[in-house]
């Protein structure tokens, strides 16, 4: 019985590495990602130079240093994605304790660029945001955590990785990064609701952030204003989301052509978080619509994959990673949109920045590491109920 | 095939029996224990991940959606946002009875700035100042490089000014197009005009609102985008109009009188061709009311409609035309006007001695205080109140002016004996130059009540009867003769038959009483008086004539030449001509080939 299954998979200990790996990744994925980092670099050519002329650099200076980093990255994520899952699992709680450690020491050691948030380090040739590598390292601790607790004996692993969580969040929280505190509780969660979460606790839970906001508006005049503010259809258009809205408007389907863009020029964050802008406005609705989809084929793609996933860690940590990459990419182009309140955060691969972008290979190679198809005993499943 | 057994303790037990360890039977039942577990929690996580990709996928068209309802909307200029509903511009334009303007729009530009957009603040503002100079360079500096985003400027400015501003080259100050109420004639109608102001102001337009007269009367209709911009055609003459505010204002001066006020009234159809009042203002650059202003020295005050006078000797022609209508006397009914007349504490003087008796026209003419007390008297209270309320002089006229209601009559609460005496020659009840015009115009037009009126008319008013024709037609000869032989001999203006009243009332003193040395002169008058057109009431406000020997107050030596040289002046322009007695021509023959 047993003999006849591994017969139906001839995977080995000795199988050479790479055919193994080109064999087993996901190379839509792979594609939409190297895709989507072409897409970044593309559109770094037309949002940087204006950063790069008011800081008195060469035109393209982000432009070289996009593609470095994004080499860089690739690398990294090519590599991370050909470890086993044991590994993935032992490098991700190793990184996360690293990268906590950093965060601890970040208010003596770190620099705040005068931004007003202390949230890097300052090397010689760059900075580094040690809250980016957090993520990948905090999802895949919790997801062990979720697994262990579901064997029978584990340890109480939700509450475990919860408290771990909740000490994350106030870290951020504290920074004060509030964009990230809220990524890191919202992969928390999805972890958490395919880990099993009860059907009764999501919706009290979704009763209680309901009925905190119908009290919240009709209590507070203040939060009332800003949320009629954010509904109203009219736009004040002299701020970011004005200029925002309106390239995207002069964009149209096909753009205004590249190097034609002016929103660039009138928004200080062009290059990370209204990156979209940009991209609409030069190469139009055609170009967000490629991103857009991009973005949601690897988030789909991999989800699906991982509905065939029996490994628990394997699965939770796929699903915080897949999760936490999409929803980071919908907050940063729902605020273009203005579906959702301002709140500053780059589209993963795409903005400007060498920590996300680094942090972002780590996390999407292990997120290719960990929907790699691997021997899954489906024909025993056939066979158990067939034979039932 | 392994079968699981029901009972797994069965298993264990039997294994015991045998002597078998059953720890390896407990590690299998755990194994399957587990195996099943986690087939039911990857079932679960199976349907929980496909929700979320589903989730997902939602959310991803949703934000590919709303891109595309952005995409495909117009762009808008970046301008300061304007909130609420749109600002409705152009206000209708105001014309005279011919059709000329009285009041229209000028597309014009309001300044404001935006400095953040500045590229030099300072300077700009000094420049601000130079080409404004009754704005503060200090404040501008302040107002520029602070946190400000938006400033106000200036409301309205002229195109020089667009122009110099422009020459500035400040990218932060900015134009937003707008219209401005001009007045093209200046003061003249001011009070009837009013005038205009800004209310709800946007960068991009600014609604136009009257505050006072037709502005504010017709505001909803001016401002109405249903009407199409259709104009609102007022009664009055233009011509007419400044004809009168010019002799008005000579005679105001040559009488040092320090007010006054005229009415020029269609006696047919209620409408009125000119109201004056002095002193007046531009409705253009209209002034700040302030509050203690009295309303003698407020130039935004109407005289001819707010400012209510005891208007003296004119009203014994509604006690006489009363009395005649009544049948209580005939034009030749002698009167006893042996005076002084005393009625209790009170003594009725004339003004000089008529000897015993007149005649009721004669009563009139003469202008019998004692003569009409006593009329007055055959009347009764309540007769005499109704017929002055039928001619609507207890009441506030309802012109098309937002001042009419402040201009409520003042009669006394208990109507007594005394009262009933002294209300016939004038003095008691308090009416406006207009009221007595419409009163007169009642009288005099056949005995049909006449409203005044603003708006332009087409046909004749056909009021409710106040006296019969036969009355109106003895009041008019009466009045004939007051101006031809009477105390308005000044009055008579050779071809146009002007027939009229004079009234010479002390002006009541706030401490109490009356002044000794300070009247209002009303001359009230009619023309022509055979086939009356037109009432003129002319009323100035304390004048002294001062060419004789000693000042002269009363009516027939002020108001009267006053009011005779602006029926000598408006009659041409109203289209009248002058009725020259052709008696000595009888023998020439006109003829024509």
């Amino acid at each position: 019985m047993t003999e006849m299954i591994h017969r139906e998979y001839p995977v080995q200990v000795g199988d050479p590495v790479l055919p193994r790996w080109w064999r087993t990744i996901d190379r839509w994925t792979m594609s939409c990602i190297l895709i989507l980092f072409g897409i970044g670099l593309l559109l770094g050519l037309a949002a940087s130079p204006p950063l790069a002329a008011r800081n008195g650099l060469d035109p393209f200076h982000y432009v070289i240093r996009q593609a470095v980093f994004g080499g860089l990255a690739l690398s990294v994520m090519l590599v991370i994605s050909m470890l086993p899952p044991r590994l993935i699992r032992r490098f991700g709680v190793l990184g996360f304790f690293v990268a906590i450690c950093a965060i601890a020491l970040l208010p003596f050691f770190g620099t705040d660029y005068g931004k007003g948030a202390v949230r890097w380090f300052s090397l010689g040739f760059g900075s580094i945001q040690p809250s980016e590598f957090l993520k990948p390292g905090l999802i895949v601790l919790t997801a062990w955590f979720m697994s262990a607790s579901q064997e029978i004996g584990g340890p109480p692993g939700r509450l475990y990785s919860f408290i771990i969580v909740a000490f994350v969040t106030l870290l951020l929280a504290l920074q004060p990064d509030f964009g990230q505190a809220v990524l890191v509780l919202f992969s928390w969660g999805v972890i958490y609701f395919v880990a099993g979460a009860p059907v009764m606790l999501i919706l009290l839970l979704g009763g209680l952030v309901v009925l905190t906001g119908t009290v919240a508006y009709s209590n507070s005049e203040h939060f009332a204003r800003r949320i009629d503010g954010f509904l109203s259809p009219e736009v004040d258009p002299t701020t970011q989301l004005g200029y925002a809205t309106n390239a995207i408007r002069e964009g149209g389907f096909f753009g205004v052509g590249v190097g034609e863009g002016q929103v660039k020029w009138s928004l200080p964050d062009a290059h990370t978080d209204f990156i979209v802008a940009v991209a609409a406005e030069e190469y139009g609705l055609v170009c967000v619509f490629i991103i857009i989809a991009l973005f949601a084929v690897i988030v789909i793609r991999s989800l699906y994959r991982l509905t065939k996933e029996r490994d628990p860690f394997v699965r939770l940590a796929g699903v915080g990673l897949a999760a936490s990459f999409g929803i980071q990419a919908m907050i940063n182009i729902g605020v273009a949109v203005r579906l959702l309140p301002a709140k500053g955060m780059t589209l993963p691969f795409v903005s400007y920045g060498g920590s996300s972008l680094i942090a972002g290979g780590i996390a999407l190679g292990m997120l290719l590491a960990l929907t790699r198809s691997r021997p899954q005993g489906e024909i025993a499943d056939v066979l158990k109920r067939w034979g039932r | 095939m392994i079968r699981t057994p029901l009972r797994p303790l069965a298993r264990i037990l039997r294994a015991r029996e045998r002597g078998e360890n059953p720890d390896a039977i407990e590690r299998e039942n755990k194994r399957m224990r587990h195996e099943e577990m986690r087939d039911r929690a990857r079932l679960q996580a199976e349907s929980r991940l496909i929700l979320l990709a589903v989730a997902f996928l939602g959310g991803f068209l949703l934000i590919g959606g709303r891109m595309a309802y952005i995409a495909t909307t117009d762009p808008v200029e970046p301008r300061a946002a304007a909130s609420g509903s749109p600002i409705i511009g152009q206000r209708a334009d105001i014309l005279d009875r011919n059709g000329r303007i009285l009041a229209t729009n000028l597309d014009t530009y309001a300044l404001y700035a935006q400095p953040q957009q500045m590229i030099d603040p300072e300077a700009a503002a000094t420049r601000l100042a130079e080409i404004f100079p009754e704005l503060d360079a200090e404040r501008l500096r302040t107002d520029f490089t602070g946190t400000r985003k938006f400033v106000w400027v200036r409301r309205q400015i002229s195109p020089e000014q667009l122009q110099a501003v422009h020459d500035i080259g400040e990218p932060g100050l900015l134009f937003g197009p707008r219209e401005a109420r001009l007045y093209p004639n200046g003061p003249i109608a001011a009070q009837v005009l009013g005038g205009a102001t800004y209310g709800r102001e946007g960068v991009d337009s600014a609604e136009v609102i009257g505050v006072a007269g037709v502005e504010r009367q017709f505001d909803a209709y001016l401002r109405d985008p249903a009407n199409q911009g259709a104009p609102l055609t007022l009664s009055l003459d233009l011509t007419v109009q400044a004809t009168a505010e010019e002799v008005l204002a000579g005679g105001m001066m040559l009488m040092n009188a320090k007010a006054a006020s005229a009415v020029l009234l269609d006696v047919h159809t209620g409408e009125v061709i000119a109201m004056v009042s002095l002193p007046d203002f531009d409705p253009n650059t209209r002034p700040a009311l302030s509050p203690e202003t009295s309303p003698d020295d407020n130039p935004l005050f109407n005289r001819a409609v707010q400012g209510v006078y005891e208007l003296g000797s004119t009203f014994k022609v509604f006690a006489v035309s009363q009395a005649l209508e009544l049948g209580l006397v005939n034009a030749d009914t002698m009167i006893d006007t042996r005076g002084p007349l005393t009625w209790g504490r009170f003594r009725i003087r004339d003004f000089h001695n008529y000897g015993a008796q007149l005649s009721v026209t004669d009563v009139v003419v003469k202008s019998s205080n004692i003569g009409t007390a006593r009329i007055a008297l055959q009347i009764g209270a309540d007769r005499q109140r109704e017929f002055l309320d039928s001619l609507g002089l207890l009441q506030p006229t309802s012109i098309e002016l937002s001042e009419a209601r402040s201009g409520r009559p003042l009669f006394p609460a208990q109507w007594s004996e005394i009262s009933t005496m002294t209300i016939g020659y004038g003095h008691g009840v308090s009416d406006s130059p207009l009221h007595l015009a419409a009163a007169y115009a009642s009288i005099v037009n056949g005995g049909t009540l006449v409203t005044p009126t603003l708006i332009r008319q087409d046909r004749a008013q056909t009021g409710p009867r106040i006296i019969s024709e036969a009355t109106s037609r003895i009041m008019r000869s009466m009045l004939r003769e007051v101006v031809q032989h009477g105390t308005a001999t000044f009055g008579d203006v050779e071809g146009y038959d002007v027939g009229g009243k004079t009234g010479t009332a002390d002006k009541p003193n706030p401490q109490g009483g009356y002044y000794d040395d300070k009247v209002i002169a009303t001359f009230a008058s009619f023309f022509p008086a055979s086939d009356p057109r037109y009432v003129l009431v002319v009323s100035l406000d304390e004048p002294v004539e001062t060419s004789g020997s000693e000042p002269r107050r009363t009516a027939g030596w002020t108001a009267v030449p006053v009011a005779a040289e602006m029926i000598r002046r408006i009659a041409p322009i109203l289209g009248m001509r002058p009725q020259i007695e052709t008696a000595e021509a009888d023998g020439v023959t006109l003829t024509s080939n």
